[in-house]
């Protein structure tokens, strides 16, 4: 049977990697190829990059970076930040990217989902949505979720995958950061609309976060999580031993 | 040498990333001559079954991969170079294949339960059917490797050499002879994929 996914996330600004708490007061980390071969050794199954960097040199040094992690581990790898065009699909994929993620690139511009995927295929194309609770309301963000869009989530989400999105990778902002668990509620309203995988990521803090994650929602196919691996709170290999032990589906 | 089939289909950097790792003489190449000559040739592809059959076809590399695998030298089909191999699909219409394998290819919607999703993303394992492949010489039954479909080999009868279980036992590789096809990315496999394209490479 297929398993469940376990993904470091490694936030990228001018080649570092940096991890904030509710994407505010960045901390530098370590190199992304270092990380990216420790994680893979340790067995992640999959590794998502955000390159956060805004200047067009930081971006050319990021798809350089890009390149060396991707000669140097075997696994997939998934790119997001600063994707807005077709050419930057092309511009990461030429690097050794398996998946781009699309944030405010789709928000800006609501053909873009559908053109790369019928250029790269669906299974390229993973839309990433930061959402919060406003006034009772799931609402998407954008500018690594500075800025309200209006936009109601469950349905952009929905919209998005209808227009080619093979992935959604849901990231609650009022989980990210507090290390209380996923959160469950919203994952469960995006499960409902989607048939296409979906990443839980926001709130692990913990291996039992993880074990609650894919027991209370089994539709869930991966858990997304960046400081609690760096920072070695959590140990990958540890965890997967533990949802193994307690009957969930992984690699070891 | 080993050339990797570059005909315009899909992104070969990591293909030629793992082999390269491996310490295999690989070189990435849509030359009819250069595949020729070739010790091994691995045939990659994403996307569309009909156009990427056309391409090998209008190129002439079509014939060329039938007169290498007729002389004995080693192929092996990733994916939709996989699915190439077999005599024909049917995704969206009716294409025909390399015919080097048995067997044609199907949407996985036909064989599994409604509820799963596709395609199958993600890592299952691989479970041999038959005499282990020689492909298989560094690896065992059970391991898993990276799957990204939504069409498999049907009817491969004996060329098929593993299956995985989502929903339904689904083709996970096939091979006859000198001839081998992984519907799974070997590239993306990490250690366990490495070492199935060691065994390759060893051939």
């Amino acid at each position: 049977m297929i398993t469940k996914r376990i993904i470091p996330c490694l936030d990228v600004k001018n080649g570092r990697v940096v991890k904030g708490v509710n994407f505010e007061g960045l901390s530098d980390v370590s190199s992304p190829v270092e990380l990216a071969k420790y994680y893979s050794d340790g067995g992640a199954d999959e590794l998502v990059f955000y390159d956060i960097t805004a200047s067009a040199e930081g971006r050319a040094l990021f798809t350089d970076i890009l390149c060396h992690v991707a000669e140097t581990i075997f696994i997939p790898l998934t790119v997001g930040g600063g994707i807005n065009s077709v050419a930057d699909f092309d511009r990461v994929l030429k690097c050794g990217a398996d998946k781009v993620s699309v944030n405010s690139g789709a928000i800006r511009n609501p053909k873009l989902i559908y053109e790369a995927a019928k250029l790269y295929g669906d299974q390229c194309v993973v839309i990433s949505a930061d959402v919060k609770r406003v006034d009772g309301v799931f609402r998407v963000f954008a500018k690594g979720g500075r800025e309200n869009t209006g936009m109601e989530a469950i349905d952009w989400i929905r919209h998005c995958v209808d227009s080619g999105a093979g992935e959604v990778v849901l990231n609650s902002i009022d989980t990210d950061g507090v290390k209380d668990g996923f959160d469950l509620e919203m994952l469960e309203r995006v499960c409902e609309v989607v048939n296409v995988p979906v990443i839980a990521s926001g709130g692990a803090g913990s291996k039992e976060h993880f074990i609650e994650l894919f027991r209370t929602l089994p539709k869930v196919d991966a858990g997304l999580a960046a400081s609690i691996f760096h920072f070695g709170e959590v140990n990958i290999t540890d965890l997967k031993k533990t949802l193994k032990e307690n009957g969930i589906n992984v690699r070891i | 040498m080993i050339a990797i089939v570059d005909y315009g289909v899909g992104n070969l950097f990591s293909l030629k990333s793992s082999l390269s790792a491996i310490g295999a003489d690989v070189t990435v190449t849509g030359d009819a001559d250069s595949i020729s000559c070739a010790d091994k040739i691995i045939l990659p592809g994403v996307g569309a079954f009909g156009d990427a059959a056309e391409k090998l076809r209008v190129t002439g590399l079509a014939d060329v991969l039938k007169t290498a695998a007729a002389k004995g030298v080693p192929i092996l089909g990733i994916c939709l170079g996989m699915q190439l191999l077999l005599e024909k699909s049917f995704e969206y219409g009716e294409h025909e294949g390399l015919g080097l394998i048995h067997g044609e290819i199907r949407p996985i919607s036909e064989a599994i339960p409604s509820e799963l999703k596709i395609p199958q993303i993600g890592w299952n394992s691989l479970n041999f059917t038959g005499e282990r492949s020689p492909i298989f010489k560094y690896i065992n039954d059970g391991d898993f490797v990276y799957f990204v479909h939504s069409f498999h080999g049907t009817n491969c009868d004996a060329n098929t050499i593993a299956v995985t279980e989502y929903g339904a036992e689904l083709t996970a590789a096939v091979a006859c002879d000198n001839v081998f096809g992984c519907q799974f990315h070997p590239e993306k496999s990490g250690e366990v994929g490495l070492n199935i394209l060691r065994a390759f490479c060893e051939l």
